[in-house]
């Protein structure tokens, strides 16, 4: 699920399309409503409320009446619904979509902020001690 | 005498039109996209979720685009847009350790293991006008370190809070309150009132927090750590019963270092504020935590005396939603009220010119 959510809609469509049409009844249509996320008093205390997040959810039934859930972040319909196909799936089959759906999603993410990451680093300040002039 | 009228439906109608035409501006220039705004103009949609109180980039984007850059109006139309949603449920609180950082600095220690990470600030640019950006010259690609930065960045307050010089934050004592379920009261915990900063206006509280650092109510703050960066959100849905990732959002944190409180039974220990925004919005999450702090007054016994300190201004205040409603309705016809006060004016100058005239009589 966390790979499916953390995907861009677009590349999940890309990777999953060969499932996309897979049989199944919406146990739940796609619908989008809000998570209020949360934070903690200093990074670890007590948890406070931060405000919300869209987050869309979708629940679907295979023929075989494998059920899957997808609660994803946003407002793309399609999103859920494949996501929530994918998750049936895997259910059923974790190897098969494991490999041709997940890792390449993985992998894509895995780039993606590997990316950003030594961006990030590139910006790291290295101090250097000033010689006195004085001694 | 004034009487009660109505009118005004076609005025508004075609007020709305010439609204939307402005809005619009030279049509031979290219409409702005949802796409520029939220990708090139990150730093208003950042405040526009923060202040909004909703993530959602596209959602601000188009917000910001309808109310014509009006950051107030864009918020005001995300808390509307809020209400027409159901909600699902409370999401985990939110594990800033493991943040895959994007900036991260320390004005307190100068080493901190993992390093002073610049990111992209403005600090250090030198605020001169950039004219290249009027033209349509594309920046150099950003730079890359040869390896990425290490995950889960170690706290630089958890370093003293080794030691014990740091107080440590409050333990859980159940479940936070939540302003968008019961209004807020008085005295407000300090979960309700870090939920009210975290929506509160940024000019507001960056006014607030500098009137700490300027002498009204001093706190004394070093930023001992800010971080921005990206975290992941987990969420327990009800028929699943086990929490699951639903995708991640981008955040700033900003860990103040304050003087000092002890007591008879606790050596003295530096405090702490804190603050947590969405996006990139260090000022905002700086502000917050000197705010967050000065609130505190009351739980480590100092004279609450500054405007900072004082809990029922400082949240009754913050909200620029309501602020704007209440500020801007003046605007709205009160023919009926401003004719009483015309009436009662009036009424009292005759009183006081018959008043003069019979002591004009008796004279």
């Amino acid at each position: 699920m966390r790979v499916l959510a953390l995907s861009a809609p677009d590349d999940l469509a890309a990777c999953a399309k060969d499932y996309a049409s897979t049989a199944h009844d919406l146990l739940r249509a796609p619908e989008t409503g809000l998570v209020m996320l949360r934070g903690r008093m200093g990074a670890t205390g007590a948890a406070f409320n931060l405000g919300e997040a869209t987050v869309t959810r979708c629940a679907v039934r295979l023929v075989d009446g494998t059920q899957g859930h997808a609660y994803v972040m946003g407002r793309s319909a399609a999103h859920a619904k494949l996501a929530a196909i994918c998750d049936a799936l895997l259910q059923r089959d974790a190897d098969g979509l494991s490999g041709t759906v997940i890792a390449p999603l993985a992998a894509k993410l895995d780039a993606r902020q590997a990316e950003a990451s030594s961006k990030a680093a590139a910006t790291r300040v290295d101090f250097f001690t000033m010689v006195r002039g004085d001694d | 005498m004034y009487v009660a009228v109505k009118g005004g439906e076609q005025a508004i109608d075609a007020a709305h039109r010439l609204l939307d035409e402005e809005r619009r501006g030279d049509r031979s220039v290219p409409s702005i996209t949802l796409e520029q705004i939220a990708g090139q103009l990150t730093l208003a949609v950042d405040r526009v979720m923060n202040e909004g109180s909703l993530y959602d980039r596209e959602l601000a984007a188009l917000a910001i685009k309808q109310a014509r850059g009006d950051l107030i109006e864009a918020i005001f139309l995300i808390r509307a847009a809020r209400t027409t949603l159901a909600r699902f449920g409370y999401a985990e609180p939110l594990d800033t350790q493991a943040m895959r950082v994007k900036r991260r600095v320390s004005a307190a220690f100068k080493d901190i293991p993992g390093g002073q990470i610049l990111g992209p600030t403005f600090d250090y640019t030198h605020r001169l006008l950039d004219f290249s950006l009027a033209g349509e010259s594309e920046p150099a690609e950003a730079a890359r370190a040869a390896s990425a930065l290490r995950s889960g960045m170690p706290r630089v307050l958890e370093m003293l809070g080794s030691e014990g010089l740091m107080e440590q934050p409050p333990p859980e004592t159940g479940e936070p309150a939540d302003l968008t379920q019961d209004p807020l009261n008085f005295p407000a915990g300090r979960d309700l009132r870090l939920q009210n900063l975290a929506r509160g206006d940024e000019g507001f509280l960056l006014a607030l927090a500098y009137s700490t650092q300027r002498g009204y109510g001093r706190t004394h703050p070093f930023a001992g750590e800010i971080r921005l960066g990206t975290v992941e959100v987990s969420f327990t849905p009800e028929e699943l019963g086990f929490s699951i990732v639903i995708g991640e959002i981008a955040v700033t944190e900003c860990e103040m270092i304050n003087q000092f409180k002890g007591s008879a039974t606790v050596k003295p220990q530096f405090t702490r504020g804190y603050g947590l925004g969405f996006g990139q919005c260090e000022r905002k999450v700086m502000s917050m935590a000197l705010v967050d702090r000065s609130l505190r007054a009351g739980e480590l016994g100092e004279e609450r005396v500054a405007p900072a300190q004082d809990e029922e201004f400082v949240l009754s205040h913050s909200d620029n939603v309501q602020a704007t409603g209440f500020v801007e309705h003046l605007k709205l016809p009160h023919y009926v009220d401003f004719q009483a006060e015309l009436v009662l004016l009036r009424r009292l100058r005759a009183g006081i010119e018959s008043a003069g005239d019979r002591l004009e009589a008796a004279e």
